[in-house]
């Protein structure tokens, strides 16, 4: 059982007080998009072994939703952040590369 | 014979006499005894009956590693199967009785198997019972059930309690032992908040028991220095009688408390769950020695060496006058030396090894004038529900009997295995020792952390240290080591100083004699519980099972109620043996939690009975209660389905509530509808993206019915929106969808329009909600006085705030019956006192309250869809011909963009009609309607299913709503639906609107 750190309320927690949303960083498509951009957004994600971004909701604290870097190999987690933004930050890119040298995700490296 | 001896037994109260009785029979043991030692001292060798042979077994081992002694404890609602006697502690007026036998344990018909065992070998239940097909429903799988399971399951409901217990610390240290012990001190001295955990009664582990002294004096005294340091730090908790049962991600552990099983008449839960999260484990989880493979190994009195000397010193018990030893190591000359310390004889030391020089546990063992035979081993045990004797031979021969030796019991040691699970729980990697002929924790693969650092360290001999020397080095750096991964300074101290005997190495022994025939192999038990010997896992490596989980499944080595403690690493090297490859090659099998089985009642804890679930109560609960309430889950709520007076059947109830709305006036308690206020300066953009139909131009003062869909497309909720004001909505949802939706909209408002200004808020639980609906309904309010709800004030989709007969409401006037109907919305607080007063008005009114059931019908009349009936997450507003709710203006709303895919416009899609049975009956609801064909695989072709049917005592006949192709355009089209009672319906297809099409009942 995991334990996460909340970006919003600091509140270090047990993952039961969570609840997982999910890959992060999707770009919604909505009318006018095309058929493969609507099918990318709407089903296509990552199955990453190791680096992994994700959404999270302090779901039984503060409900805020929030993003978490973590490795899907050994769970080691590089940090938490705010949902409200569009790619991660870039001390966490700094973490994962001096943890996971060469690691890449979608387009990050 | 086995019994009590006159002297020794460390862990006893000879004072304390204590009774029991194992099947129907009294006996007598003492306060301190476990059930198996007890047993041994009443000369109950033979404890149960093998698992598939029914062959006899007795007492193996004297800890929680024990295959055999599973026994029945307790009676009614206090009984327990497959309750370890090794691991039981004996205490006064105990009931047990022996499993897996009939009709006795001395004579049982099942043994039958055993002369059939060449019949019986690995994969038999695959092989023998696939065909033919029809045969395993009713004759193999009945003769099997009946046959096997261990013990009987429990009938009466479990009149104990338990509970959950949630601990933090810096460090855990899981085991008691020597190393345990020290690892706790040298973490606690730093400073480190340290719980330790020991799964038996007693500190000190089997240290004490064997030879050796710390600090120049015996194991036992510094044990009990030990403890007494430790209870007397602050920062330390000590727990005995509580097992590591498991190590989880990010340190977390659960940890398995028996409370009150030494003592049933104590106060109290029986069992504690803890739910640890630490910062640091240590792993002080000891060794278990290894069976050796030899021809009737499982007669009873055959027992690990290590439980032969557990028994003599611990508990006063002689397995038998004369022991016969059998190893490939040093350490089971220490049992032969305790047997003849306690006057006991021992014939023989078959030893599998062949030394070029005596060390010292040999010497002093035939300084004792003990006989050895170097390279020897057992050719078979003579015997059948006892040892009388062994045959020996050579170990590097084929079993030629050279000697027979008489004997009552035969002690064997094949080695050590460190006990690994816990480390392994959670990633801890493993490596092959070649000197010890075990696996080891890898200490540089430990299971890592939420910050990727290692959180498991392994101490003492499940690190794969066997010297008390190295145990105490090792558990004291383990200890500091711990302690400072979790941030503490340590001054180091030095380790105490131990004294242990030099043993020279052990010779892996596999299989004895180590070129054993068929014959001999066939008899050679390797997992004992579930009766897989060596040749069935030969079998299995020469039928292509070379995988170790799929040779595990195939025989079911390992995978009994012991999970294979004493078998997996005899199995897995006859596995690699007959794979010709290495044992590390062949690896292990995945180590799973728990350690040794917990019981379901600790894993509930608290949660039974009515704490289960709690449920959801309206502030009118109560009266429905008293009112004849049925009633009826719904989400966590439960909400009555009808009001059932005296004499009557619910059904009846439904029928009469249904029609006095339309007759006269209804009372329904609609405070479950779940109410979320979204406000702010964005609130009306933002809804305009959450429902399919436009928000933002309504009006304060103004309701809309709206739909929300998910960016699927699919029709998740809907329900009434009221302007409050310019920045307020109220939007009201389904019973069971308020949290599901809050959730929703929050996603969406924080995770993807998060700059809209907007908050929003579940006040669910804030009001009391009550809808008034029937001709009589206007003049009900009127009756109370108050505000004005004519027409003209207050028309068809509009709310206002007021009272009415004295309290403050907000009353909105919409319909979901198709009657004049006011959902009058007052403080939770008020919701009785309104009801009673509404209750009080409507006598004169021929008023009723109705349930959910009456609600649904009307409902229906009225062609209303009702989401999980209409919906069940494949449908979409368009099939429902809802269009009219699905704004054109908008360019975007979630489900929008889905909505446009073919398959969503795809004509072929179920539409909503309604349907009417030719003769007046009512559908089965979910019933299919059938066309013609079939598919491609073969399967007869649909066209339709029913939604949601009814009777109607409005329409005195049976309504129906269902999705049919096409369905809108074949008003009039008479359908077939197949019910599952072998008829089939005729149903015509119609409007879904079967009352008041005109909707002139509402709007007055």
């Amino acid at each position: 059982m995991l334990i996460l750190t909340c970006p919003y309320c600091g509140v270090t927690a047990e993952e039961t007080e969570f609840h997982a949303g999910g890959e992060a960083h999707l770009k919604r498509f909505g009318p006018g998009s095309s058929d493969e951009d609507f099918e990318t957004y709407l089903f296509m994600r990552e199955n990453p072994k190791g680096v992994h971004f994700e959404r999270w909701r302090h779901v039984y604290g503060c409900g805020k939703w929030f993003h978490a870097a973590r490795c899907t190999t050994t769970l080691e987690v590089f940090g938490t952040y705010s949902a409200q933004v569009t790619e991660p930050p870039q001390e966490i890119l700094d973490t994962i590369s001096e943890k996971r040298p060469g690691w890449a995700w979608r387009d990050l490296a | 014979m086995s019994t009590r001896l006159a002297t020794g037994g460390r862990l006893l109260n000879k004072e304390k006499a204590v009774r029991f009785t194992f099947n129907g029979q009294q006996m007598r043991g003492f306060e301190g005894d476990t059930l198996a030692s007890a047993l041994l001292a009443n000369d109950q060798m033979l404890v149960g009956r093998s698992f598939k042979y029914h062959r006899p077994r007795g007492i193996v081992a004297a800890g929680a590693e024990e295959p055999n002694a599973l026994v029945n404890l307790g009676v009614e609602g206090k009984f327990e199967p497959n309750q370890r006697a090794t691991t039981t502690e004996l205490f006064e007026g105990l009931l047990a009785t022996s499993q897996n036998h009939w009709p006795s344990l001395e004579f049982d018909v099942g043994v039958i198997n055993a002369k059939l065992a060449r019949f019986m070998p690995a994969g038999f239940y695959y092989k023998m019972f696939i065909h033919p097909r029809p045969l395993w429903k009713h004759l193999y799988e009945p003769f099997i059930r009946q046959a096997a399971g261990l013990g009987q399951a429990p009938k009466g409901r479990d009149a104990d309690t338990y509970e959950h217990f949630h601990a933090f610390c810096d460090v855990l240290v899981i085991g008691g032992g020597i190393a345990g012990l020290l690892a706790a001190r040298s973490a606690a001295q730093a400073g480190a908040r340290v719980l330790i955990l020991e799964q038996t009664a007693h500190w000190g582990g089997r240290a004490p028991v064997d030879s050796g002294g710390i600090d120049g004096k015996p194991v036992d005294k510094t044990v009990d220095e030990l403890v007494s340091e430790l209870s007397d730090m602050p920062n330390v908790t000590m727990r005995t009688r509580t097992m590591g049962a498991g190590v989880y991600d990010h340190g977390y552990v659960l940890g398995y408390e028996r409370l009150t099983d030494h003592a049933p008449e104590t106060d109290g839960p029986r069992h504690r769950l803890w739910r640890i999260r630490a910062g640091h484990i240590i792993t002080a989880t000891g060794a278990i020695e290894r069976p050796l493979s030899f021809a009737g190994n499982d007669v009873p009195g055959v027992m690990l060496a290590s439980a032969v000397r557990d028994y003599v010193v611990n508990y006063g018990v002689s397995p038998g006058d004369r022991t016969v030893i059998v190893t490939n190591n040093d350490d089971a000359y220490r049992t032969a030396i305790a047997l003849k310390a306690a006057g006991l004889d021992v014939p023989v030391i078959l030893d599998a090894r062949v030394l070029p020089a005596d060390s010292p546990l040999m010497a002093e063992a035939k300084a004792a004038g003990i006989r050895v035979m170097m390279g020897h081993g057992v050719a078979k045990v003579l015997g059948g529900k006892r040892v009388t004797g062994v045959a020996v031979c050579l170990q590097a021969g084929e079993g030629a009997v050279r000697e027979e030796f008489a004997c009552d019991a035969v002690a064997m040691s094949g080695g050590w295995s460190p006990v690994v699970h816990l480390w392994s729980h959670c990633g801890g990697k493993l490596l092959w020792d070649n000197d010890f002929a075990m696996f080891r924790p890898d200490v540089d693969k430990a299971p890592t952390g939420a910050d990727g650092a290692a959180f498991v360290s392994p101490a003492g001999a499940a690190n794969g240290h066997f010297g008390l020397t190295e145990i105490v080095g090792d558990a004291h750096a383990m200890g500091h080591a711990a302690a400072r991964a979790t941030g503490y300074e340590v001054t180091p101290k030095p380790a105490p100083d131990a004294t242990s005997f030099e043993e020279a190495p052990l010779a892996p022994v596999w299989l004895m004699p180590q070129g054993a025939g068929a014959p001999l192999r066939s008899k050679a038990w390797l997992d004992y519980q579930n009766d897989v010997k060596v040749s069935d896992v030969q079998l299995a490596a020469q039928e292509g099972f070379e995988s170790v989980e799929h040779a595990k499944r195939y025989t079911t080595l390992g995978m009994a109620t012991d999970q294979g403690k004493l078998s997996n690493i005899n199995g897995l090297a006859i596995l690699s043996g007959a794979l010709n490859q290495p044992i590390p090659q062949t690896g292990t099998t995945t180590f799973r939690p728990p350690y040794t089985p917990i019981s379901m009642g600790a894993i509930a804890g608290e949660a039974r009975g009515k704490v289960f679930q709690p449920v959801r109560r309206t502030p009118m609960h109560a009266w429905h209660d008293e009112n004849g309430a049925n009633w009826e889950p719904v989400g966590h709520w439960r909400r009555p389905y009808a009001y059932v007076r005296s004499g009557e059947s619910v059904h009846d109830a439904v029928m009469r509530e249904t029609k006095n709305v339309r007759e006269n006036l209804g009372l329904l308690d609609a405070s479950t509808l779940g109410k979320l206020i979204v406000k702010g300066p964005d609130a009306g953009k933002f809804l305009d993206l959450l429902y399919t139909n436009m928000m933002s131009t309504l009006k304060p003062g103004k309701c809309r019915y709206g739909l929300m869909c998910s960016e699927n497309g699919f029709l998740i909720d809907d329900g009434v929106v009221a302007r409050i004001d310019e920045e307020t909505f109220l939007c009201h949802t389904t019973t069971g969808g308020a949290e599901r939706i809050h959730q929703h909209i929050e996603e969406w408002l924080q995770t993807e329009w998060w700059d809209m200004q907007v908050y929003v808020a579940n006040v669910t639980e804030q009001y009391a909600q009550i809808a008034v609906v029937g001709p009589n309904a206007r003049k009900a309010l009127e009756a109370l006085g108050g505000m004005d709800v004519s027409a003209e004030t207050l028309g068809f989709m509009e709310w206002a705030d007021g009272t009415l007969g004295g309290f403050k409401v907000r009353v909105y006037r919409i319909s979901f019956s198709g009657e004049l109907s006011y959902e009058i919305a007052v403080k939770a607080s008020e919701g009785q006192a309104f009801w009673d007063a509404l209750m009080t008005v409507g006598d004169a009114l021929a008023v009723m309250p109705y349930g959910t059931e009456a609600l649904h019908i009307l409902r229906a009349e009225k062609g209303f869809i009702m989401i999980g009936d209409e919906t069940d997450g494949t449908v979409i507003p368009q099939d429902l011909g809802l269009h009219w709710a699905l704004s054109k203006k908008k360019d975007d709303y979630l489900g929008k963009r889905a909505q446009e895919r073919t398959h969503m416009t795809d004509p072929e899609r179920w539409r909503l009609v309604g349907l009417e049975t030719v003769d007046g009956s009512v559908l089965p609801d979910g019933a299919y309607a059938m066309a013609d064909g079939a598919n491609e695989n073969g399967q007869r072709t649909m066209q339709g299913r029913v939604t949601s049917s009814y009777h109607s005592p409005n329409l005195n006949r049976g309504i129906a709503m269902g999705l049919v192709l096409h369905g809108p355009e074949r008003m009039g089209e008479v359908v077939a639906f197949p019910g599952t009672d072998g008829t089939t319906y005729q149903a015509k297809i119609v409007s879904p609107v079967f009352y008041d099409p005109e909707g002139e009942k509402q709007n007055v």
